[in-house]
């Protein structure tokens, strides 16, 4: 473990721009049967715009569960959550579609492309939800590709492309609405370590050009990427520190 | 924003997301073919049993309305029996025989009143006969005695020659005009006008061939008749006056009910009854014949309802049940979708129009199956009266739509109300 950086509160992290992603005292129950399990207790958590954080922890430290609250996939049992200041904690399934669609940009372990369409469609999908005219999405989509160094791929299908170029579509995808959060879980989970490498790349250039990022992940190689790292262990923030460069 | 800008917004959202819906269901009808093809098999049969059932049903009523344009639609005919009687036969068996001379009396009294429903009255007795030509003979024409005015009542159209004129009316000349089949069935290489044919040992010579007027079901054929001047007919067959039939040209056909009226009244008169006496005589009018018709168009819409009812049925269940596997395959999906912004209103409309994709498809199929059949059976059975109306067609689709839709709700619905975290999680 790196255990070289200072531990800095939350409140005191690098104020690079105003609050993206604001927890207060969340927590997560689940029911299974008749156990309760308490996936999160009492979490807080600030994320800044232009952040790039990096959430580790071992199995079952609840950082999957914290991700799919960051990513308004679910709601908490209790505790407040502000995105962009407005309360989300409390919003029905088709105002959090909402949110997902316009502010939060997600790249999955396993890319979660949609096998028989194109690059170019799959990355049309948020547009279409969010109601685009064609042209518009062409155009954008188009964009969001070429961003990602695929702007020769457009018309293949995940199938035709390797795992590399499949993930590059997917955070095109997670691009292309310009949200305020792009949200990583495990990013490079299913790629060696090459590949992994330049999927890393690309979150740093995206990172420099003012996208704030957030990628869970388990390997610490990965984690050293990130500027900050928060750790979760049994529910609850074991550390939250930024980190030193080498 | 404005709430119409609003309206038009969420209009256009849903537009994309149908269209995408429909792109989506094409795509995944193509990789799983075989799968859809067999499950919409139901769809097909239910499909070919509806349009098949709607074929003949209109078919039946199209071979009636060609067969009843040799009635006439605005044509009574005054007769001693009604038709469709069947077993109450005797009860009208004692009736007086409607007199030749009645036509005349009915004329005077519609002429008298200037308001009347009724046109003209016009004599036209009939009976069965055999018309020979040399050795060749046709039996079971129907023979009508009349006058050069039966055109009132009657399709008189000739395709060879012409119908009687009134010269040969008045003196009742031995001619006739032939129905199309008498005239293929006596003159097979010959040209029938001017020949000379023997009816009951009368010697007529044909002066006109009917055009072709079509026949029921093959039941009855208008073209298998012979007419001549009612003067000859009166002469010679008077053995069958209890075969008289006086025909009444209605003004208006839209007034029918009056026209009847009218005419039981006038006819009440002639006869001389009193109020509280029955009708000795029936008035009959094309009408009455239909309604014989609707107990085999009813047993065939039963059948077919039942038939369409049940295939329909089982595929929809067909289809509800590959929507849940489909469903189920495709959870990640719907969990990758649902993270990307779709809200359930568009999960629910892309698994409902895969399902009512599948049922189109299978409507378009059973339409073209049962266009092929509707050739194939028009093949065989040239005189079968089937039509494929385009109303039929719309009707398959819609049909198949209504299927779609209620087999696919219920896999939809369970879809679009997937939690998101598990779904994603669903391997």
């Amino acid at each position: 473990m790196q255990e070289s950086g200072i531990i800095i509160p939350v409140r005191l992290t690098r104020s690079k721009g105003e609050s993206v992603i604001r927890i207060h005292g969340i927590t997560k129950e689940y029911f299974m049967g008749h156990a309760v399990i308490q996936a999160l207790r009492k979490v807080d958590l600030l994320i800044r715009r232009n952040e790039y954080l990096a959430i580790m922890g071992p199995s079952g430290s609840g950082k999957s569960t914290l991700m799919n609250m960051l990513g308004c996939l679910d709601t908490p049992t209790t505790g407040t959550y502000e995105f962009n200041g407005k309360d989300v904690a409390s919003m029905e399934d088709d105002e959090l579609a909402a949110i997902r669609n316009k502010e939060i940009g997600f790249v999955f372990q396993t890319f979660n492309l949609l096998p028989r369409s194109t690059s170019l469609q799959n990355v049309e999908l948020p547009l279409i939800y969010a109601g685009l005219s064609r042209n518009e999405r062409l155009i954008r989509a188009e964009q969001a590709l070429a961003s990602v160094g695929l702007a020769e791929r457009m018309y293949h299908k995940p199938n035709e492309l390797s795992g590399g170029q499949r993930q590059r579509v997917a955070i095109a995808r997670a691009l292309v609405n310009n949200p305020s959060i792009i949200l990583a879980d495990e990013p490079t989970g299913n790629l060696d370590s090459k590949t992994g490498q330049e999927i890393m790349n690309l979150f740093e250039s995206l990172y420099a050009t003012g996208n704030t990022i957030v990628v869970v992940t388990h390997e610490e190689i990965i984690a050293r990427h990130a500027r900050r790292v928060v750790r979760l262990r049994d529910g609850l923030i074991e550390s939250d520190r930024e980190n030193i460069e080498d | 924003m404005t709430g119409k800008t609003l309206r038009t917004e969420l209009f256009r959202l849903i537009q994309f997301e149908i269209f995408e819906s429909f792109r989506i269901a094409a795509q995944q009808l193509a990789a799983n073919r075989t799968r859809s093809g067999l499950t919409a098999l139901g769809v097909i049969i239910g499909i070919i049993a509806v349009t098949l059932m709607g074929t003949a049903i209109k078919g039946i009523d199209i071979g009636f309305d060609n067969s009843m344009a040799g009635f006439g639609d605005d044509v009574l005919y005054v007769e001693q029996y009604p038709w469709n009687t069947g077993a109450d036969y005797w009860q009208f068996r004692n009736r007086p025989d409607i007199k030749l001379n009645a036509a005349d009396r009915l004329n005077q009294i519609i002429g008298s009143n200037p308001k009347s429903f009724l046109a003209v009255a016009i004599n036209a007795p009939a009976c069965i006969q055999t018309v020979l030509y040399g050795k060749r003979q046709i039996s079971n024409v129907y023979t009508t005695g009349t006058t050069d005015q039966f055109s009132y009542v009657s399709s008189t159209e000739c395709e060879k020659g012409r119908f009687l004129n009134e010269a040969e009316s008045k003196s009742g000349r031995n001619v006739c005009v032939i129905g199309r089949d008498v005239a293929s069935g006596l003159f097979a290489n010959t040209a029938p006008l001017n020949k000379v044919v023997r009816i009951r040992g009368q010697e007529y010579r044909v002066i006109g061939v009917f055009a072709k007027q079509g026949s029921f079901l093959g039941i009855f054929s208008w073209d298998s008749q012979v007419v001549i001047p009612l003067v000859s007919y009166i002469k010679y067959f008077k053995a069958n006056q209890e075969n008289a039939s006086i025909r009444v040209k209605v003004k208006d056909k839209n007034r029918m009910p009056d026209a009847i009226e009218e005419l039981r009244g006038s006819f009440r008169r002639i006869r001389g009854l009193l109020p509280e006496q029955a009708d000795d005589f029936a008035i009959n009018e094309q009408k009455s014949l239909r309604s014989s018709i609707e107990p085999i168009k009813t047993g065939l819409a039963i059948a077919g309802l039942f038939i369409t009812g049940l295939a329909l049925f089982v595929g929809a269940i067909g289809i509800m049940n590959i929507t849940f596997v489909s469903v189920k395959e495709r959870t990640r999906e719907i969990g990758t979708r649902k993270a990307l912004g779709a809200r359930r209103r568009t999960i629910l409309l892309q698994f409902l129009i895969e399902a009512i994709s599948i049922c189109l498809v299978g409507g378009a199929l059973g339409l073209i199956l049962s266009y092929a059949l509707f050739l194939l059976l028009t093949r065989v059975f040239h005189d079968f009266p089937i039509q494929f109306s385009p109303l039929l067609v719309v009707l398959a689709l819609l049909v198949s739509v209504v299927t779609g839709i209620l087999s696919g709700f219920a896999p939809a619905w369970q879809a679009s109300r997937l939690n998101p975290v598990e779904a994603l999680r669903y391997e």
